[in-house]
């Protein structure tokens, strides 16, 4: 499916104030990226104005290294941070060592160069480190109506605050880093609403895996995505979370939720955040009644059951109860041959190898808690890898203070320390080639978490239940 | 950057749809702290027998003789979707690819493109295959031309017009350094960012340190 055309350049310029009809039929994304932008050129660009920006030691090592060598300062070094996230080493113990050889030259660069500019890093053993996107959020640097970009595609799962929310390429991060500015071109809008409520046990992600699977992996066509109705309103934050990070799976620009009281009561208090809270400016950030769409999309919640995929893509997925499909085209052939699966198999029947709870998708809090409930008192099937890597320290430690790592590992899981670990084999840990994994992660493209492993996305719970069984499962209600 | 005009070029066709910059550039081949040294690791889980080694597949495209030398590649719709990774963009580049042609494109991959000098140009699925199979008959005889300023791309029966936005048309064809044109505009960043600061003060974090 092609992308949305971008509109006319200029065409969407709305002079703010002046025009009160206007004014009142924006949608929540055009008010945020209206009020960053600084200007527009002739080429239906627009210049925006960037609050803050996170890197990672992945590439933020090239784009601050890039920056010294050119001579360049950085424009708003307070307004930037360093984590630690997609190499480290995630088992106990760690050092700036790294599985993958050469690592610890990726940590060592970002380190010393954000040091030389100035830069806040949430280092390897910092008691605030983890997983960018989720370290942001606790920390308070991404917070409702501020732009917040990071060279990292799931960076939307920001936009859960109510937050301009991108992810860049490295030459965009040093553009970034030197001019506090971004050029983009103005995506457009797409409403999805969720009515209804989800059935009991069904969670934000297999919400997500549903509309994926329902509208494809390129159905989101480039558009901001802007999610609303009652079971997203009635979705935690972290679910909020969950959500909008796999918008990037939709091939969404961004997706953004209108920041209401669950939100003002989730960033109060947190380090970056100020006090008191602009509470009634962050709650006007809403789409005017009568705002316009270029495209709306209603989901039933009530239609959404546990899900699960069986190919390399995150829209290859079916209900659990589902079955292996008969494949369409080449691509999905190509998918079962990977996949090492025959048409007509039933998920259920579906042996796995390893399971891993973590990501910035589904590893803070409540998801470690949904698969401590479904662990609790019992052991992974025998020969069932299973490690859990909390989405941030923090939410390591507060899961510690809870027992949640004892009930983890009395069920036979590894308790890591915090990182993207199994999720993306940039840091070289990986359950092995021919390997199936149930994942809670968010990307099951082929080598994704090793080459030759196999990957089923899935909620923590349904993780959890399959790593008991030693076969894809649905959690027991207990 | 060096600036984008007309480029004529052999054409080697990936129509598989939903190439993601993983398959582009897997991780295991980011190795250094650099956007250089990337080609031997492009496409490395098809271009090669085992994933470890540097033994090439006989059968993947960009390793067949009569593809020698490919500057275009034709490619299927969502290419370089997934990761951000830049790695992808500068891998292809090293490698020597200049053109994309795809019906459409991951949207920070497009981006990345455009940043390190690459085009690409969106063009509709069986255009792409029309030109495949004429390339395909003698790809070294049967180049494609590619002309950013008309965004035209002919080759065998097919001439056609592509399509890119015009912003980034501009920055391929004046090879701009990004940085360099936006700072020439420092004032208005800073009459912005002031009257940020004063309407939403608590944007505004202490200068750490
Ligand atoms: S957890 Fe996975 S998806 Fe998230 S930032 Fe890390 S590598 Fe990317």
């Amino acid at each position: 499916m092609g992308r949305i055309a971008n509109r006319v350049p200029g065409g969407r310029q709305r002079p703010a104030g002046s025009d009160r009809e206007a004014v009142l039929s924006s949608t929540l994304f055009d008010k945020l990226w209206d009020s960053h932008c600084i200007e527009s050129d002739e080429h239906g660009e627009d210049l925006l104005y960037i609050d803050r920006l996170c890197l990672h030691e992945r590439t933020g090592g090239i784009a601050l290294n890039a920056l010294l060598e050119a001579g360049r300062p950085v424009r708003r070094a307070e307004h930037a941070f360093c984590m630690m996230d997609h190499i480290l080493d995630t088992r106990p113990g760690r050092t700036d060592r790294t599985l993958v050889p050469g690592g610890e030259q990726f940590i060592a660069r970002s380190r010393s160069g954000a040091a030389a500019l100035g830069v806040r890093v949430f280092d390897v053993n910092d008691p605030q480190q983890g997983i960018s996107h989720a370290v942001s959020a606790e920390q308070g640097i991404a917070l409702p109506g501020l732009s917040i970009v990071c060279p990292d595609s799931h960076t939307c799962t920001l936009g859960a605050l109510g937050a301009l929310a991108f992810g860049i390429g490295t030459s965009e991060t040093e553009h970034v880093l030197a001019t506090s500015t971004l050029r983009m071109a103005r995506p457009p809008n797409m409403r999805v609403t969720v009515q209804g409520a989800l059935p009991e046990y069904v969670t934000a992600k297999d919400l997500a895996l549903y509309l994926i699977a329902e509208h494809g992996a390129a159905g989101g066509s480039g558009a901001a995505v802007e999610f609303d109705g009652e079971a997203i309103a009635a979705l935690d934050i972290e679910g909020r979370m969950t959500l909008c990070n796999m918008a990037v799976e939709f091939a969404a620009a961004t997706a953004v939720i209108a920041p209401d009281q669950a939100v003002l009561d989730y960033v109060a208090g947190r380090p970056f955040a100020p006090f008191p809270l602009p509470s009634a400016e962050w709650q006007a950030l809403k789409s005017d009644p009568n705002a316009r769409f270029d495209r709306n999309l209603d989901i039933d919640a009530r239609q959404v059951s546990h899900r699960v995929t069986w190919g390399t893509s995150p829209e290859q997925g079916v209900e659990l109860q589902g079955r292996v499909p008969e494949p369409k085209d080449r691509n999905e052939r190509q998918a079962l041959a990977y996949a090492d699966l025959a048409p007509g198999t039933p998920m259920t029947d579906i042996s796995i190898d390893a399971a891993f709870i973590g990501s910035c998708t589904n590893a803070r809090l409540g998801d470690l808690r949904a698969a401590a409930k479904v662990l609790e008192g019992r052991r992974v099937a025998p020969g069932v890898a299973a490690v859990c890597a909390p989405a941030s320290t923090p939410i390591k430690r507060a899961a510690e203070a809870e027992g949640l790592d004892a009930v983890f590992r009395a069920a036979g899981f590894e308790w890591r320390e915090s990182g993207c670990s199994m999720c993306f084999y940039a840091g070289g840990e990986t359950f092995g080639p021919g390997r199936r994994v149930i994942s809670t992660t968010n990307r099951n493209f082929e080598g994704r978490q090793g080459p030759g492993t196999r990957t089923h996305l899935a909620s923590p719970a349904v993780v959890a239940a399959s790593a008991l069984r030693g076969r894809i499962s649905a959690p027991e209600p207990r | 950057m060096q600036p984008f005009r007309t480029h004529v070029g052999v054409a080697a066709a990936l129509l598989q749809a939903n190439v993601d910059t993983d398959a582009i550039i897997p991780s295991r081949e980011m190795r250094h702290v650099s956007r250089r040294g990337l080609a031997a690791g492009l496409f490395a889980n098809w271009r090669y027998v085992d994933a470890a080694g540097r033994e090439p597949q006989p059968d993947f495209i960009l390793n067949r003789p009569r593809y020698a030398g490919a500057s275009i590649l034709l490619c299927g719709a969502n290419f370089g979707c997934g990761s951000s990774r830049e790695h992808a963009v500068w891998a292809l580049a090293e490698f020597g690819i200049r053109v994309l042609v795809a019906p459409s494109f991951g949207l920070i991959f497009r981006k990345n493109c455009i940043a390190n000098g690459v085009l690409a140009a969106e063009l509709s699925a069986p255009r792409i295959a029309a030109l495949a199979a004429w390339a395909d008959a003698d790809p070294q005889v049967n180049r494609v031309r590619v002309d950013l300023q008309r965004r035209a791309i002919t080759g065998g029966g097919v001439a056609a017009s592509f399509a890119i936005d015009d912003a980034a048309r501009m920055r391929l064809i004046e090879g701009l350094d990004a940085i360099a044109f936006t700072l020439a505009h420092a004032e208005r960043i800073d009459a912005f960012e002031r009257e940020r600061f004063a309407r939403h003060p608590w944007v505004r974090l202490p200068r750490s340190g």
